[in-house]
C-alpha cells in the first residue's frame, strides 16, 4: 500500500472538495489545510473511508487561542484575534499522517461568553469523545452533536475556560483562596 | 519521677503515663497511603529499603484514614482534590498530624503563578504541622520532617489531644543543630517575618 506525502493527501482532498479547502500551507513542519466547520463531517468521512487515505486514527484535537490580552501589544501581535481547532490524523494502514484546521471567531456572533460551534466528530472516531470534552473544558469550543459535552478535567461547577488568553483566575473556589 | 525513683529493683522503669503514651505514639506513627503527584515517588523511595522510614516506626502505610495518624500530603493539590483532602483529614482519628511535602503543598510551588487550578498551599485546606520544602524534597528531608513530628508528639501535654502549638520550632533532643537565627522562638519569629517580607511578590 502506498504511503502518501502530505502534499498528495492535501491534493486528494482538494480534488474531491475543490474550493471548499480554504487555504493550505505546505512548507510547515506539519503541512496542513484549512476547512470550514460546516464541511467538517463530510471531509472527515472522506479522510477516514477513502481507500487511498484510510485515516483510522484520530491522534488529537487541540484548541488554540490567538489573542493578545495586552491592548498595547495587540497591534504588533501579527494576527487577528481568533480561535483554531487542530486535528491530527494517522493512518494505520498506510502509515501516513494529516493535519487540518478550523478557523473560528473567538466568540460566536462576537458576543463574549457565547462559545463558537463546531460539529462533533465523535460519531466517526470514538476517541474524539474525550478529546472534544477536553477542548471544550479548557479552550471553550462548543461541539454540536457531542453525546455528553461536560467538563473532563476541571470540576463541573468551574467558571470559564482556563486556556483562553483572557481567562481570569478565580479569586476563591469553595472557600479556598485562589490567588 | 520524684519519690518513686530508686525504690524498685533495677529492672523496673518508672515513667509518667504521659511520657509513656507519647513514646508509644511517636514510635508508631502510621502514615496514610496518599500521593498526589511527583512528590509521591519520593515518598515511596522513603518507604523503601534504602531510606527505610520503618527505622522511625512510620513504615506502616495505611490505606484508610481511620487507621492513620499522619497525613503526608505529597504532591500538587488542586481545587478538585482539595475537598477530598479535607474530607480524608476529617476522617482521621485524633491526634492527627500533617506533613506538607514539597513546594506545591507548601505554597503552590512551580504552579504558583500560572496554575489556575492549583491550591496555593495545602495549609489553606488543612492545618499543617511540618513543612518539607523542595521540588521534590530529598528523602532525608522527609525523614527530618518526620522527626520533627516526633518531637511534636514528645512535647504533647494532654493524653488525648491538643498539640502544643505555642512552640513554633520544636525543641530537638540532638542530632541536628539549629542555625543561630532559629535558636530561640523570638529570633525564629523575626527570621520568619523577614523571609515573608522578602518573599512578597512584587506589585504589578
Ligand atoms: S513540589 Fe515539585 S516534585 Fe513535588 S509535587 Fe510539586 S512539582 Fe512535583
Amino acid at each position: 500500500m502506498p504511503k502518501l506525502k502530505a502534499e498528495e493527501i492535501i491534493a486528494a482532498v482538494e480534488e474531491k472538495f475543490g474550493g471548499r479547502v480554504k487555504s493550505k500551507k505546505l512548507d510547515a513542519i506539519d503541512p496542513f489545510f484549512v476547512i470550514e466547520p460546516g464541511d467538517l463531517i463530510e471531509v472527515c468521512t472522506f479522510l477516514r473511508d477513502d481507500s487511498r487515505l484510510r485515516f483510522e486514527m484520530l491522534n488529537s484535537i487541540s484548541g488554540v487561542d490567538y489573542f493578545e490580552p495586552d491592548p498595547k501589544k495587540a497591534p504588533k501581535a501579527g494576527f487577528e484575534p481568533h480561535t483554531e481547532v487542530v486535528y491530527h490524523l494517522s493512518s494505520i494502514t498506510h502509515h501516513h499522517r494529516a493535519v487540518f484546521k478550523l478557523i473560528l471567531p473567538r466568540w460566536k456572533d462576537n458576543k463574549p461568553g457565547e462559545l463558537p460551534d463546531v460539529p462533533s466528530v465523535s460519531s466517526l472516531w470514538k476517541t474524539a469523545n474525550w478529546h472534544e470534552r477536553e477542548v471544550f473544558d479548557l479552550s471553550g469550543i462548543n461541539f454540536v452533536g457531542h453525546p455528553d459535552l461536560t467538563r473532563i478535567l476541571l470540576s463541573d461547577d468551574w467558571v470559564g475556560h482556563p486556556l483562553r488568553k483572557d481567562y481570569e483566575f478565580p479569586l476563591e473556589y469553595h472557600g479556598i483562596r485562589g490567588r | 519521677m520524684g519519690w518513686l525513683e530508686g525504690r524498685f529493683e533495677e529492672s523496673v522503669i518508672t515513667t509518667s503515663l504521659e511520657q509513656a503514651m507519647n513514646w508509644a505514639r511517636e514510635s508508631s506513627m502510621w502514615p496514610m497511603t496518599f500521593g498526589l503527584a511527583c512528590c509521591a515517588i519520593e515518598m515511596m523511595a522513603v518507604g523503601c529499603s534504602r531510606f527505610d522510614i520503618d527505622r522511625f516506626g512510620a513504615g506502616a502505610f495505611r490505606a484508610t484514614p481511620r487507621q492513620a495518624d499522619l497525613m503526608i500530603v505529597a504532591g500538587t493539590v488542586n481545587f478538585k482534590m482539595a475537598s477530598r483532602v479535607r474530607r480524608l483529614y476529617n476522617q482521621m482519628p485524633d491526634p492527627k498530624f500533617v506533613i506538607a511535602m514539597g513546594a506545591c503543598t507548601c505554597g503552590g510551588g512551580p504552579y504558583y503563578k500560572y496554575g489556575y487550578n492549583v491550591v496555593k498551599g495545602v495549609d489553606l485546606v488543612v492545618p499543617v504541622d511540618v513543612y518539607v520544602p523542595g521540588c521534590p524534597p530529598r528523602p532525608e528531608a522527609l525523614l527530618e520532617g518526620l522527626m520533627r513530628i516526633q518531637d511534636k508528639v514528645r512535647g504533647m501535654k494532654d493524653l488525648t489531644k491538643e498539640q502544643p502549638i505555642d512552640v513554633p520550632i520544636p525543641s530537638r533532643s540532638g542530632y541536628v543543630l539549629l542555625p543561630p537565627e532559629l535558636s530561640d522562638p523570638v529570633k525564629a519569629d523575626a527570621f520568619a517575618k523577614k523571609n515573608k517580607e522578602l518573599a512578597t511578590p512584587a506589585k504589578g
